[in-house]
């Protein structure tokens, strides 16, 4: 319990007969960047609407500091949201925006002027007090929201894709000034997106969803070199993931080779799936790597050459900074702790997430 | 070529010129015309100044005292319709947005002579209350009447504009407002309403100035006995054929729906509200 800030207990929630969340739970620590991510439908906002108190879960509680808040009215919530497409209030000035919360908290004129112009300064635009919100750029309003938001000081700032709608060179900025603002005002941050590279960026924790089941729970590091199944191997950046027999601790069996690998205490001669990175695959000359290949695409990505790699009767993506010739013949190599296994999913259900994607 | 291709397009507009001009200008132009000048000829301001006289007067206080008090009705019974038909999903609103205009599609004239049958000393009301052997109400001829068929055939006006800028907010602005610690009384106050002007605008200058005018229900449920500022000025035209004095306080009352209108304007800064 201790540090639990809020905990999502055995949530489930349809709507029209569809379920979109089942049986969910999730924690959250206090002053923790947390990442809920996955495909569209997957019930993630879902998640963070019912922890702001827009939509009642129809099993299950949500637990605030321990106590339950399940029925509570969101205007009684102590977080605060951002929203997608902003949702300032296009009747009211920037600074009428930012003082609608502490206005209805009763606070004084002063205090208000102050927070205006602190939030304000947070985000980096000073001396907008007096505009109106469709005089502003995307980016500039969705920076109002957040202001309007923290100005609050919130325990939870709730974020539902708040950088979906900018384009891609303001999200990147975005995603840094979010990190500063989150070590700035130290309050505990979720983050809604179904963007991996934002999630990788940002988050102390990443939650991976898909059809209403948390699929992984984990840092960036853990959710993105250690997936634990397929689908998450798949979501998060590239990947070649393959059928492989596990013949024994440390020895797996890809397309009828065998290589060495890290992993053990799966059995033996054990179906499992198998997750290579792009980069991690090595080409050599022919002969010199486990099996060999034939390229038969090439297309240059900037810091590196994406190929395609016609192996064993299985295309594999391999990234690097070498180019190969379309048509050449190479050999594939990778390293036994660049080989990711994965137990098969046991459920049909699990099955079904898969194939979704 | 283009200059062609333009005059080409400027013939277009000319059946809705020719329109204009028979239709709204000359006549305007006529009651300009007779509502400055004398029957023996001549440029008076009599005309005008005629309203100043107790019964004319009289009638356009009248007017605007049971159409202010319509447009209020119908704002009060409108806007909770307005809210119910927004929170409802698409199908379910317009059904019930086509029964409430259903009754619309018939004639105007029919539907308040309907209510003179309902309302009269005689009519069906009074039968069902004289049947459960309560006293007969006294309903027609009345101001009461006069605002009730008011009200109910302008009431339709006064929703749809608001049901249109209603439905135009985005749902996360009100979820904004709650997420902020406004309760349902201080979202409605402070988000609902002030983004609701351009409609609320809009609907009452749609009932206000026909209300004003109107001269048919007053007739029709007043019983000739109480005059508007319409029957005054309809029998002018009609009865006494004085087109002069007819046309004069004709443009008192331009003046007053103009006046109207434009301190409305006041408060739709976009300008949204003539929009409708």
């Amino acid at each position: 319990m201790s540090d639990h800030l809020i905990d999502l207990v055995d949530i489930s929630k349809s709507f029209d007969g569809q379920l979109v969340l089942d049986e969910m739970n999730l924690y959250i620590r206090e002053n923790e960047f947390v990442t809920l991510l996955g495909p569209s439908g997957c019930g993630k906002t879902t998640t963070l609407r019912i922890i702001g108190g827009f939509e009642t879960p129809d099993t299950g509680k949500v637990l605030f500091n321990g106590a339950d808040i399940t029925g509570l009215p969101a205007y009684k919530r102590q977080l605060n949201t951002v929203f997608q497409r902003y949702a300032l209030f296009p009747h009211l000035t920037i600074a009428e925006n930012i003082a609608f919360g502490l206005k209805i908290k009763k606070k004084s004129r002063d205090y208000i002027r102050d927070k205006i112009k602190y939030s304000l300064k947070l985000v980096n635009l000073e001396g907008y007090e007096d505009r109106m919100p469709d005089s502003l750029s995307g980016g500039q309003q969705q920076r109002i929201a957040i202001a309007r938001a923290i100005v609050n000081e919130p325990k939870v700032l709730l974020l539902d894709e708040p950088l979906g709608a900018l384009d891609l060179k303001l999200r990147q900025e975005m995603q840094y000034e979010l990190i500063r603002l989150k070590n700035e005002i130290g309050i505990t941050f979720i983050y809604v997106t179904h963007d991996q590279e934002e999630a990788l960026t940002m988050s102390d924790t990443i939650v991976v969803m898909n059809q209403g089941y948390i699929q992984q729970i984990g840092t960036p590091e853990a959710i993105y070199n250690e997936p634990e199944n397929a689908f998450v191997a798949d979501f998060i950046g590239d990947s070649n993931i393959l059928d492989g027999i596990m013949i024994q601790d440390r020895l797996v069996e890809i397309l009828g080779t065998r290589m060495a690998c890290v992993d053990a205490g799966f059995g033996l001669n054990k179906p499992v799936d198998v997750v290579i990175r792009p980069e991690d695959v090595e080409l050599t000359g022919p002969g010199e790597g486990a099996m060999d290949g034939v390229v038969t695409s090439v297309i240059f990505k900037g810091v590196h050459y994406e190929m395609e790699v016609e192996a064993n009767g299985f295309e594999w993506l391999v990234q690097s900074t070498h180019m190969h010739e379309v048509g050449a013949h190479v050999g594939l190599r990778v390293e036994p702790d660049n080989i990711q296994i994965m137990n098969k999913p046991e459920s049909e259900d699990e099955k079904a997430v898969e194939l979704d994607v | 070529m283009s200059d062609r291709r333009s005059t080409r397009r400027r013939l277009l507009a000319g059946p809705y010129i020719v329109w204009m001009v028979l239709f709204t200008l000359v006549p305007l132009a006529m009651i300009f015309v007779y509502g400055f000048t004398a029957p023996q000829g001549g440029l008076t301001m009599a005309n005008i100044l005629a309203v100043g006289q107790k019964e004319n007067l009289k009638a356009l206080l009248l007017s605007l005292k049971l159409s202010l008090l319509c447009t209020v009705i119908c704002l009060l019974l409108a806007y909770p319709l307005a809210m119910i038909l927004r929170s409802n999903t698409k199908s379910s609103a317009s059904l019930i947005v086509f029964i409430f205009i259903l009754p619309m599609w018939m004639n105007f004239l029919l539907r308040t002579l309907a209510w003179q049958i309902l309302l009269e000393n005689n009519g069906v009301i009074n039968t069902v209350l004289t049947f459960f052997g309560l006293p007969k109400a006294k309903m027609i001829n009345t101001e009461g009447a006069i605002v009730l068929g008011m009200v109910y055939n302008y009431l339709p006006f006064m929703v749809l504009p608001l049901y249109n800028v209603l439905t135009k907010i985005d749902d996360s602005i009100f979820e904004a407002a709650r997420d902020l610690g406004a309760n349902s009384f201080w979202t409605f106050v402070r988000v609902t309403v002030p983004l609701s002007v351009p409609g609320i605008i809009s609907g009452i200058t749609m009932v206000f100035v026909p209300a004003l005018t109107t001269f048919v229900i007053s007739d029709l449920l007043g019983g000739g006995k109480i005059l508007l500022i319409g029957n005054v000025i309809e029998q002018k035209f009609t009865t006494t054929y004085n087109w002069n004095v007819g046309s004069g306080l004709s443009i008192v009352l331009m003046i007053f729906v103009i006046g109207s209108m434009a301190v409305l304007q006041i408060f739709d800064k976009d300008g949204e509200g003539t929009a409708l």
